[in-house]
């Protein structure tokens, strides 16, 4: 209905576009809580992402599952993968905990390379496109505006506070552990999420479509915008949706460019474009020059 | 009564004995100094009695419970602060935050609550901002409550530390050097507040210094270590004139 | 039949271990986890295969060759990506940059040769002999050869070399190593040039082994080679020897008589378990956290 409306001003190729950049909001969100936020490296936010997106295809395919409750169960089946492999594993330290990752991600990815019912090496196909614009924004707003909620309170203080000294954050009563699960099964969820709102929105999903470079993808938005930073995630996940596009950059160049941004972000500016930056930091700067 | 007890706690790092058989009661209410020379086991104590580590050997007890494999974020909800000897604050936090996170441990609004901002999550978060403003003013870092804890001044970050360890309500507060690299001036603040928090929170304070002005103007009793094993203990004056002591660490000048 | 598995896991789990080496050394000096390793190694058989077809070396001087290349790949890796980063920035900041490395040199390869696996030209002679019921090829024997003589000569260097016993000083105390006079750059250096000389040369003989080379091959074997190295404990060399065997031959039964399918997942499957289990691998120390 918006979309029609938007349609009139808008070319159907602009819109296409907002909709990936919408998903990709919150791919990035996702993982900014579990790196940015709590500071715990995931590399294979991409395999959480295709739970979600398998589950709600299949119930819509195979069960008749109307879209809207299909998508729920994938964010949740994400949601639950999330929290299995959290409980073991976000014990590790930072280094052994990407790696992990890494390998889940794999793990996650051969075994949907195997799987009858999702289709195996060609995926499923025939999906209802039932992601329109509206859903995907309405969806994305109500998200940013419970993440920023999350990040106010004391939960997103004991999310911030492990990834500044996870020692310091043990000794002030911090249940570390439970807080670093927590981030990592909403993180999961809303890959989840974003995962059946692609596959309903692509009509077609495979293996190939969640494989590593896509959780490097995400990484690197939201490391580009601002580690921690939710005005960050969705300025990375805006700006690397639409550069490639607009530069038609060939996919094997972008991933170039992606390894070397990672490595150059890293040595000039480790916090991205909006990190640590506040809106107070800014005021002050401005009275700082009247003065 | 004792509120704290250490029972021949011994702790073994591969090969090396950092802690041998130490065993200690603290009182409640007293504020007492554990000194050493550098590499004594001091910090290692603390990080047993914080549950950062779990000794190899002895037993811990706080308040008559045995918290001897308990694990620190339990220890601190229990009502045990600390401050670090390389100060831990969480830089990129404001300074009003890392207050906040204190409280952490202490209040219960659930997960849902605080996420669709429910009124039972506003109502703590009003008495968590209450509570951090008071500690602020407490150690004068009110004005700055918004910079980054990272920007503050050597000094404020100690105090700020101390802000955090109170807004955990403890019964029971270490405090790892805290007048490493501060002046006279500021040591002399730092007693002050050191005093003022024990009456007003009624605290028992555990405290390990090098500098021997403070621990002897400030402490009711001093325990010493030496090479992870007590070589003494009792008040300033008794310690301050203990042959073993004296040839361990205070040098020849009595 | 199954000393031939066997044979067979002993030779792939020497190309293992001389990656893992790296990673462990590596990590015991700058408690970094080298991502970009596996690359390296990839480099290393496409630069082999460069010299043999092109410059039509033989294959001796092809490996020499590989090992020079890698060595200096290495060190301007650890020069450019990883040196402006250490002591002032946070251990994830480290990560993603190597992340980013990675990511870079296996696109780089891909634009230079294409995705796909190209063939090692038949450069040995592959006589078989058979000793009792058990054949074994000329290839193994010269394979395993040249491992044993290569981590042999590992040992000699950190045992009884000046630069061997700085690196061991730096693995024990690196803040201690500096105020002594050792100069911790050129050992760092060194370290990441030994490293990535090993991983060459694995990477050469996996390519004429196997008789293929192809982009990617960097990824999975870097993963499993840290399995390896974390299996062995990591920061012991001996142990990334272990480690590195010990995988390549339950990898090689475990497609004998399991499945072929799941066979990377073996390698994760190891590191996960010894990771929740016994971190600190077989030959490794428990760490101490300094607080």
């Amino acid at each position: 209905m918006v979309e029609g409306f938007l349609s009139q001003f808008v070319d159907a190729y602009y819109l296409r576009i907002m909709v990936i950049i919408g998903i990709n909001i919150i791919l990035a969100l996702g993982l900014n809580l579990i790196t940015g936020v709590t500071g715990q490296l995931s590399m294979g936010h991409a395999g959480f992402m295709s739970i979600g997106a398998y589950t709600a295809a299949i119930l819509t395919l195979q069960f008749g599952l109307p879209f809207g409750p299909a998508l729920v169960a994938g964010a949740c089946m994400a949601g639950l993968f999330g929290f299995f492999i959290g409980i073991p594993t976000l014990r590790l330290e930072g280094d052994y905990l990407a790696m992990v990752t890494i390998g889940f991600g794999e793990i996650i990815r051969v075994f949907f390379l195997n799987f009858e019912l999702g289709g195996k090496a060609t995926g499923l196909y025939g999906m209802t496109k039932s992601t329109t614009f509206t859903t995907v924004w309405i969806l994305v707003i109500i998200i940013i505006f419970l993440n920023a909620k999350l990040l106010k309170s004391r939960y997103g203080r004991a999310m911030y506070a492990i990834r500044e000294d996870e020692i310091a954050a043990e000794a002030t009563g911090i249940n570390t552990t439970l807080m670093k699960v927590l981030a990592f099964t909403v993180g999961a969820f809303l890959a989840g999420l974003a995962g059946g709102l692609y596959a309903h929105y692509m009509g077609y999903i495979a293996p190939k479509d969640f494989a590593f470079m896509k959780s490097i993808e995400i990484l690197n938005m939201v490391v580009l915008g601002g580690m921690g930073s939710i005005p960050g995630s969705i300025l990375g996940a805006f700006i690397l949706t639409i550069a490639p596009e607009m530069l038609r950059i060939v996919d094997e160049y972008r991933l170039l460019f992606y390894g070397a941004l990672l490595v150059i972000l890293m040595i000039f500016r480790p916090n991205g474009l909006l990190g640590n930056v506040r809106i107070y930091d800014i005021k002050k700067r401005f009275k700082k020059k009247e003065v | 009564m004792s509120i704290l007890k250490l029972e021949g706690i011994t702790q073994e790092f591969g090969g090396l004995r950092a802690l041998d058989t130490v065993s200690m009661e603290v009182e409640q209410g007293k504020i007492f100094g554990i000194i050493g020379p550098n590499g004594a086991g001091k910090t290692t104590l603390f990080n047993i009695i914080t549950g950062i580590y779990i000794p190899t050997e002895g037993n811990l007890f706080f308040k008559d419970g045995d918290i001897t494999s308990t694990p620190a974020y339990n220890v601190a909800r229990l009502g045990i602060g600390r401050t670090f000897q390389n100060i831990r604050l969480f830089g990129k936090l404001s300074v009003i935050d890392n207050v906040k996170v204190g409280s952490h441990g202490v209040t219960s609004s659930g997960f849902i609550s605080n996420l669709f901002a429910l009124p039972k999550a506003k109502k703590e978060e009003e008495i968590i901002t209450a509570k951090a403003l008071d500690l602020l003013e407490l150690v004068g870092l009110a004005d700055v409550k918004l910079e980054f804890a990272d920007s503050l001044a050597y000094g404020d970050q100690r105090r700020l530390e101390i802000a955090r360890a109170l807004a955990l309500e403890p019964t029971l507060l270490l405090l790892d050097e805290p007048a490493a690299g501060m002046n006279s001036a500021e040591k002399l603040d730092l007693m002050e507040l050191i005093n003022l928090i024990k009456e007003e929170y009624k605290l028992t304070i555990l405290l390990v210094e090098h500098d021997m002005d403070l621990v002897m103007n400030i402490c009711d009793l001093i325990a010493v270590l030496d090479y992870g094993k007590k070589i003494a203990e009792g008040t300033p004056q008794e310690v301050k004139s203990d042959e073993r002591v004296i040839m361990s660490y205070l040098g020849v000048q009595v | 039949m199954f000393w031939e598995q066997l044979l067979n896991g002993l030779t792939l789990g020497s190309s293992y271990a001389l990656i893992a080496l790296g990673y462990t050394m590596v990590y015991g000096i700058i408690q970094l986890i080298n991502f970009a390793h596996g690359e390296i190694y990839m480099f290393g058989a496409f630069v082999g295969l460069l010299l043999v077809t092109v410059f039509g070396l033989n294959i001796v001087v092809a490996l020499i060759g590989a090992m020079i290349f890698c060595m200096l790949l290495g060190m301007l890796v650890e020069r450019i990506a990883y040196r402006p980063l250490r002591g002032k920035s946070s251990r994830l900041s480290a990560l993603i940059s190597a992340i980013g490395v990675s990511i870079f040199l296996s696109t780089l390869m891909v634009l230079i040769r294409g995705p796909n696996t190209t063939r090692y030209p038949e450069i040995i002679k592959i006589n078989t002999y058979t000793i009792g019921s058990v054949s074994v090829s000329s290839l193994q024997i010269i394979i395993l050869l040249v491992a044993t003589l290569l981590m042999v000569g590992l040992q000699v260097m950190i045992r009884k070399t000046q630069i061997g016993k700085a690196m061991r000083a730096c693995s024990q105390d690196i803040e201690a190593s500096y105020l002594m006079g050792i100069s911790v750059n050129r050992v760092i250096s060194f370290t990441f040039a030994i490293g990535s000389a090993l991983a060459a040369a694995g990477g050469v003989m996996v390519g004429v082994y196997y008789n293929a080379v192809w982009p990617y091959m960097g990824l999975m074997a870097g993963l499993k080679a840290f399995a390896a190295a974390v299996l062995g404990g990591i920061g012991s060399i001996p142990g990334a020897m272990i480690g590195g065997i010990t995988i390549g031959v339950l990898e090689i039964f475990g497609v004998a008589y399991l499945s072929s399918s799941y066979k990377d997942a073996i390698a994760f499957a190891i590191l996960i378990l010894v990771l929740i289990i016994r971190p600190q691998g077989i030959l490794g120390q428990k760490k101490i956290k300094k607080v």
